[in-house]
C-alpha cells in the first residue's frame, strides 16, 4: 500500500518535472521568437524602408569611398534572407555597427549611458512604488472617499499629460524660480572628472568614493527627473492596486476573516495586500519597462546623457546605426521584463503553480 | 410637448419592444442614459465636441494666421493681453491662433492612426479568433510579439527610416498600436464562434469570410471602438512627443508637440510659449480618457467602477 503510494507520488512528481521543464522550454521559445522579432523589425527599419541603406547608416556627406566600403561591409549584394542572418548573428554578439557621430562601436556607446538611463528608472520606480501601492491600497478602502478622488485625478492626469511638458515646466519652476534643485545634466561639471565611474551609476559612486558635496550635487540634479518618472510611474501603480485591491476586498476570504474578528488593518495589509501583490508585481515590473522606454523624452528635457538621449541625438544626425541600437537595446530589456513579470506571475501565484 | 417626450421614452423604454428597430434604439437609450448621468464622461464628451468645432470653424475663431510671421520687430515673444490671449511666439505668431489651427493636426493625427489600426487589429483578431489551429497561434504570436515592444522608441526608429513629418508620425503610431485591438477582438471572437446564431448561419451555407465580415466582426466592434477611444490620449501624447523631438509635422505646422520644442529655448523668461500648448494636449487628452472611461462603464456595466 504505501509502496505503491510512494511509487504513485514519484510518477506525479516526475509528471510535475515534465511539465515544468516543458513550460520552461515553452518560455524559451517565446524569448527567442519575440526577439527574433524585434531584429526582424528593426531589419526592416534599418534595410528595407530606407532607398539606400548606406547613405541612411554614413549619412549623404560621406565620402565615396567610405560609402563603396560600407556597402561592401554590409553585404548588400547577397540575398535579403543572406543579410538577415548575418544582422542576426552580429546583433546576437552585440556588435551593432559604428556610430558615426561618435565614431565608437555603438555597443560601447550604449554600454557608456545606460547606467545614466538605468538609475533613473530605478529611482521613478522606486518613488512609483512606495507611494503608488499605499495610495491605492487606501483608496480602494475608502472608496468614493476624498482620497479616492485625489487617486483618480493623479491617473487622469498622469494619463493625460505630455511628460516633457510636464518636465519644462517642473524646470521652470523648481529649478529657475525656486532654485530648489539643480538644473539640466547629471553632475556639475565642477565633479565631473573628481568621480572615479565604477558602476556608472553616480549615486553610488559618489557614495563609495566618500564624495559627499558631489553626492549631494547628483542627488540634486537627478531627483527632480526622477520625481517626474516616479509621478507618472504612481499614476499607473496606484490605479492598478486600487482595482486589484477592490478585487480582493469583495472575496469571501475577506469576509470570513472579518467574522473571525480580525482587525481591519490586518485584513488588508496582511490578507488582501498579499494577494493583491501578485499581480502588482508585474504591474510594476511593466511600470519599469514603460520608464525605461519614457526615459527617451525626459532626458531630452533634462539633457540628461542616457540612452533616451543617445537615441534621440542619433536621431537628429540620421545616425542610423545608432538608432537601430539603442532601440534593440531598449527592445531587449523591455521584452525581457515584460516575460520575467509573466514568469513572476507565475511562480508567485499558488493557483498556476499547483498544477 | 412633455407629454410627446414622455411616450417617446416609454417607447424607448419597452419592455416588448415590437420591431428590431426599437429594440436597437432602445439599447442605445439605455446606454446613453448610463452615459449622461456620469458627468466626467459628459465633461469629456463635451470636449472633445469643443474640439471637433474648433477645428472646423479654426478660420473663424483664430483672429490671426497661424503660419505667417508677425512683425518680428514690434510682435516677438510678447507676453499674453488683450490683444494676443496666450502671447506671440519667436516669430510674431499667434500663439491662440496656432492653438486654433493645432486643433485639426491633432484630430488629424487621432482619426488616422484609429482609421489603420482598429480595422487592422480587428480583422486579424476575429480572424485569428474564428480559424482557430494554426492561424490563430501564428497571429497571436505576431501580435505577442508587437506588444512587447516599446511603442515609442520602435515609433521613433520607424519615423527616423522614413523620415520626418506627420503622415509618417501617424504610420509609425499606427504600426504599433494595433496589436491590443486584435487581442480584445480575437477574445470578443472566441465568446461568439460557438454561439447558435453563427452555427445557424453556417448551415445556411455562409463562408467562413462572410461569417466573420457580416457577423461576428460588427459584435466585437463596439469594445474595440471602447479601447481605442481610452488610446486616443496616448495616440495624441505619442505624436506630441515626436512633434516634440522634431520628428512630426515640421516648422511652421502649429502642432502642438513641436510648438513646445520651439518654445523650450525661451522658457526661462517667457514661459507662455512652451506652456499654452501643453495645456491643449493635457486638455483634449484628459476629455479623450474621462470620454473612453465613460463609454466603457455605459456599454459594459459589469467592468463600471473598477
Amino acid at each position: 500500500m504505501a509502496l505503491a503510494g510512494s511509487a504513485r507520488a514519484g510518477g506525479r512528481r516526475r509528471a510535475r518535472l515534465r511539465s515544468t521543464a516543458m513550460a520552461i522550454a515553452r518560455f524559451l521559445v517565446v524569448v527567442a521568437l519575440t526577439y527574433l522579432g524585434l531584429l526582424a523589425v528593426t531589419f526592416f527599419i534599418g534595410r528595407v524602408i530606407p532607398v539606400d541603406p548606406v547613405l541612411a547608416i554614413v549619412g549623404d556627406r560621406a565620402p565615396s569611398h567610405v560609402v563603396e566600403r560600407v556597402r561592401e561591409e554590409l553585404g548588400l549584394n547577397l540575398p535579403l534572407y543572406q543579410q538577415f542572418f548575418i544582422y542576426v548573428g552580429k546583433a546576437l554578439t552585440g556588435d551593432f555597427g559604428t556610430s558615426v557621430l561618435t565614431s565608437n562601436p555603438v555597443m560601447t556607446d550604449i554600454r557608456r549611458v545606460f547606467p545614466a538611463t538605468l538609475e533613473l528608472a530605478t529611482l521613478g520606480t522606486l518613488i512609483g512604488a512606495v507611494l503608488g501601492v499605499p495610495l491605492g491600497v487606501l483608496a480602494a478602502v475608502r472608496r468614493g472617499s476624498f482620497l479616492d478622488q485625489v487617486v483618480r485625478v493623479i491617473g487622469l492626469v498622469g494619463y493625460s499629460v505630455p511628460i516633457f511638458w510636464l518636465g519644462l515646466m517642473a524646470l521652470l519652476v523648481f529649478y529657475a524660480r525656486l532654485g530648489w534643485v539643480e538644473g539640466p545634466g547629471r553632475i556639475d561639471v565642477v565633479y565631473e572628472y573628481t568621480v572615479t565611474p565604477v558602476t556608472g551609476i553616480l549615486l553610488l559612486d559618489t557614495a563609495m568614493q566618500g564624495q559627499w558635496e558631489a553626492f549631494r550635487n547628483v542627488f540634486g540634479h537627478l531627483i527632480l527627473p526622477a520625481s517626474l518618472l516616479g509621478y507618472f510611474s504612481m499614476a499607473y501603480i496606484s490605479r492598478m492596486t486600487r482595482s486589484f485591491m477592490l478585487t480582493e476586498l469583495g472575496q469571501e476570504y475577506v469576509v470570513a476573516a472579518r467574522a473571525k474578528g480580525l482587525s481591519e488593518g490586518k485584513i488588508i495589509w496582511r490578507h488582501a495586500l498579499r494577494n493583491a501583490l501578485v499581480p502588482l508585481v508585474t504591474v510594476i515590473a511593466l511600470s519599469y519597462a514603460t520608464l525605461l522606454e519614457g526615459s527617451v523624452l525626459t532626458e531630452t528635457v533634462f539633457s540628461w546623457p542616457g540612452l533616451g538621449l543617445y537615441i534621440t541625438d542619433s536621431l537628429q544626425n540620421a545616425d542610423m546605426n545608432a538608432v537601430l541600437g539603442g532601440t534593440i537595446v531598449v527592445g531587449s530589456v523591455f521584452i525581457g521584463l515584460n516575460l520575467l513579470s509573466d514568469l513572476l506571475y507565475r511562480v508567485l501565484d499558488p493557483r498556476t503553480r499547483a498544477r | 410637448m412633455t407629454n410627446d417626450a414622455q411616450t417617446w421614452r416609454a417607447w424607448l423604454t419597452s419592455e416588448r419592444p415590437a420591431s428590431r428597430r426599437q429594440a436597437r434604439l432602445g439599447r442605445a437609450y439605455a446606454a446613453w442614459s448610463r452615459f449622461a448621468d456620469n458627468r466626467l464622461a459628459m465633461a469629456g464628451l463635451f470636449i472633445i465636441l469643443a474640439l471637433l468645432l474648433v477645428a472646423a470653424f479654426a478660420d473663424v475663431i483664430a483672429p490671426y494666421s497661424a503660419v505667417t510671421d508677425g512683425d518680428l520687430r514690434t510682435a516677438r515673444l510678447l507676453a499674453p493681453s488683450a490683444e494676443h490671449w496666450f502671447g506671440t511666439d519667436d516669430q510674431g505668431r499667434d500663439i491662440f491662433a496656432r492653438l486654433v489651427h493645432g486643433s485639426r493636426i491633432t484630430l488629424f493625427v487621432v482619426i488616422l492612426v484609429a482609421v489603420i489600426a482598429a480595422p487592422v487589429g480587428l480583422l486579424i483578431g476575429t480572424v485569428a479568433g474564428y480559424a482557430g489551429g494554426w492561424v490563430d497561434a501564428v497571429l497571436m504570436r505576431i501580435t505577442d510579439i508587437f506588444l512587447a515592444f516599446p511603442r515609442l522608441v520602435l515609433a521613433l526608429a520607424f519615423v527616423a527610416a522614413l523620415g520626418p513629418g506627420i503622415v509618417n508620425a501617424v504610420i509609425a503610431i499606427a504600426i504599433t498600436s494595433w496589436p491590443p485591438y486584435a487581442r480584445i477582438a480575437r477574445a470578443e471572437t472566441l465568446t461568439l464562434r460557438h454561439a447558435d446564431y453563427i452555427s445557424a448561419v453556417r448551415l445556411m451555407g455562409a463562408s467562413p469570410a462572410r461569417i466573420v465580415a457580416r457577423h461576428i466582426m460588427p459584435l466585437c466592434v463596439s469594445s474595440v471602438i471602447v479601447r481605442v477611444t481610452l488610446d486616443m490620449a496616448g495616440i495624441i501624447l505619442t505624436a506630441a512627443g515626436l512633434g516634440f523631438l522634431g520628428l512630426g509635422a515640421q516648422p511652421p505646422s502649429p502642432e502642438w508637440g513641436a510648438m513646445i520644442a520651439s518654445g523650450r529655448r525661451f522658457v526661462l523668461d517667457q514661459w507662455w510659449v512652451a506652456a499654452a500648448p501643453g495645456v491643449a494636449i493635457f486638455i483634449v487628452s484628459l476629455g479623450f480618457n474621462l470620454l473612453g472611461d465613460g463609454l466603457r462603464d455605459a456599454l459594459d456595466p459589469k467592468a463600471a467602477g473598477q
